[in-house]
């Protein structure tokens, strides 16, 4: 054995070259996989919920589609405590002064690709506090905005029919 | 006893109004104090629920508290904020805060723990202020009106209520008696709803998700009766200065009595299954004691007030209408632990809905509004109005047609600080037990 491991040791490698693989193919590959992957794993959305000065009236309907009527976990979409774990990030509130720069730690500690979802009137386009000097202004100021779901507070029917289209 | 304290500033001047109530149940009253230079001296000296509206008129109006004993900036988050020492052994830290794990408001809490046991905590707010106050500032009376509304979204109504009373007081407006009723049932529609959310998650937070399902789905019936009702969920400017904006239709009203007996007879489910569950029942009796004696030093009002012996209920101690229309029956436990909070509750919430029906029943005809005079000269008028957390002190000066200067005093500011010393020597996991038993709002008091 030992002769062998030594011969081993001193010869030319017999491992060959990598095949060839075309751009074309690769990317035919790995579009493959992604529609596999989507089939399988692209029904469903992580939620992180960010008020950023509501009044708290979008977070209660927000709560609310977790309530037996509305079951928001069975069109896939989940509310989780982390941004870490998240896909989307729901944003309320005129953005105070006060929660800019925990709005962008929460963007920025989520994994790309990732959504942004304003919801209610003061995250779309700052409500009734647009002209607060302790406001930022709108949601779209300090992260850019992929969806609106205007309302004082939008009720839960229409929040289920902004975040179920975001899926499709 | 202490009510509110705030300030207004023009140029070199300030003005400083603090409203105290008697004991024994008499309306809020105001005195104003012109400061000298632009300093005053401090109330949170002798009422330390007065010490976080004084931090906050320092941040606002940059006038001085002469002695406040503890003078950290409030709302003013520019500088680092420092946090209260913890010295000893073994002690660390636990930053939570502002974003939380669940979809609440946002706010930061800073526990200082020996192993489990939590030593101290400090909550620290401001997060949502968005300068409610000043754009109420020079509003339109009705505009400002819609402000008020949302001060606190779980409290529209009640904030509501609170601020047009006051508008109404000022201007000597007298509502039709339709609206007065109709007034009443919304701030009922309100409180149930609030409080069937709230029993339930209280107890999803002692791990008994159960009570918590059926609880979230007594607050959706709420919410959609509200809907059906007055046209929006949480019944937002549908309490305007001079009335109410909808009217209420006769099928409506079959709606509700048909409806709120039936959500009533669920809800004894609920509760006979709170009392019978001896796990549930060992993580709540006992836990986050608020003792009545520091409760009554830090004002607190509302189920967390009444939890402690505070025997107080704005709508029996400073009846105002409708309230005059049933005897009310105060809950008043004197055990302050997270269960005597949800019994409050419990008992609320069947007056809630005996109040309704019985406003039902006396609905008389009429007009849903009085106009607003045409009054060019400056007025205040100030009301108390209960609302689901406690009462709701609004002052308001008017002018014009226009809102001069207003104060919205959210039963918050006194929870919190109460919180913080009732959270001392429990366990860290009966944090959220304890602060959902509280619920204490953020925009309230962040304003």
């Amino acid at each position: 054995m030992r002769r062998i491991l030594i011969e081993s040791l001193f010869r030319c490698k017999l491992t060959e070259q990598p095949p060839l693989i075309t751009d074309a193919e690769k990317a035919a590959l790995v579009g493959h996989l992604d529609r596999a992957a989507q089939r399988r794993l692209g029904r469903s959305l992580a939620i992180r919920e960010v008020d950023a000065g509501s009044c708290n009236g979008c977070e209660l309907e927000i709560i609310a589609l977790n309530n037996a009527l509305y079951d928001l976990e069975r069109f896939g979409l989940k509310i989780v405590a982390s941004p870490r774990h998240a896909d989307v990030l729901m944003v309320t509130g005129p953005v105070t002064r006060n929660m800019r720069d925990a709005l962008s730690l929460t963007y920025e500690a989520m994994p790309a690709p990732k959504f942004v979802v304003a919801v209610g009137d003061c995250a779309c386009t700052g409500g009734m506090f647009a002209q607060s000097p302790a406001c930022v202004g709108t949601v779209g100021h300090v992260v850019p905005i992929d969806l609106r779901i205007p309302g004082c507070p939008p009720d839960p029917t229409t929040l289920l029919r902004g975040l179920i289209s975001l899926m499709t | 006893m202490f009510v509110a304290i705030w300030a207004e500033r023009d140029g070199d001047a300030g003005v400083v109004h603090l409203a105290g109530r008697r004991d024994g149940g008499a309306a809020a009253e105001v005195v104003s104090l012109v400061t000298s230079g632009l300093h005053f001296p401090s109330i949170g000296r002798h009422h330390p629920s007065a010490i976080l509206m004084e931090r906050a008129i320092q941040d606002l109006h940059g006038l001085i508290a002469d002695g406040l004993p503890d003078p950290r900036p409030w709302l003013d988050h520019r500088s680092t904020y420092e946090f209260k020492p913890v010295i000893g052994a073994g002690v660390h830290q636990i930053p939570v805060g502002p974003v939380h794990a669940g979809t609440i408001e946002p706010g930061h809490f800073r526990f200082s723990v020996n192993g489990e046991t939590i030593v101290r905590l400090e909550t620290r707010l401001g997060y949502t202020h968005k300068g409610t106050l000043g754009l109420m500032r020079g509003k339109p009376i009705n505009q400002a009106a819609q402000l008020a509304g949302r001060v606190s979204g779980d409290s529209t109504v009640a904030y509501a209520f609170a601020f047009v009373r006051a508008v109404e007081q000022a201007l000597g407006v007298v509502v039709p008696p339709r609206t007065i009723v109709l007034r009443g049932i919304m701030a009922e529609l309100e409180r149930l709803a609030n409080h069937f959310g709230d029993l339930g998650a209280i107890c999803n937070d002692a791990g008994f998700p159960l009570i918590n399902a059926h609880g979230a789905v007594l607050r959706e019936r709420v919410l959609r009766l509200s809907a059906a009702c007055f046209g929006h969920r949480l019944m937002m400017d549908r309490i305007v200065p001079g009335g109410v904006a909808v009217d209420l239709a006769d099928g409506d009203t079959k709606a509700l009595t048909t409806a709120l007996p039936a959500l009533l007879a669920q809800f004894e489910r609920l509760v006979e299954l709170y009392d019978k569950t001896a796990s549930l029942q060992d993580r709540v009796v006992g836990t986050g004691r608020l003792d009545p004696a520091i409760a009554r030093r830090l004002g607190c009002g509302g189920p967390v007030g009444r939890a402690s012996g505070q025997d107080f209920d704005a709508r029996r101690d400073i009846s105002y209408l409708p309230y005059d229309i049933l005897p009310i029956v105060v809950p008043c436990f004197t055990s302050g632990d997270v269960d005597a909070r949800v019994r409050v509750r419990m008992v609320e919430i069947r007056q809630s809905v005996a109040l309704i029906l019985a406003l039902l029943d006396t609905l008389p005809d009429g007009p849903l509004r009085t106009p607003l005079p045409d009054d060019a000269s400056p007025r205040a008028g100030s009301a108390t109005v209960e609302g689901f957390r406690g009462d709701i002190f609004a002052h308001v000066r008017v002018s014009d047609g226009h809102v001069a200067g207003s104060f919205l005093r959210d039963p918050s500011w006194f929870l919190w600080p109460a919180l913080e010393v009732a959270i001392e020597g429990n366990i860290v996991a009966d944090f959220p037990l304890c602060n959902k038993s509280f619920n204490a709002g953020y925009s309230g008091c962040d304003l």
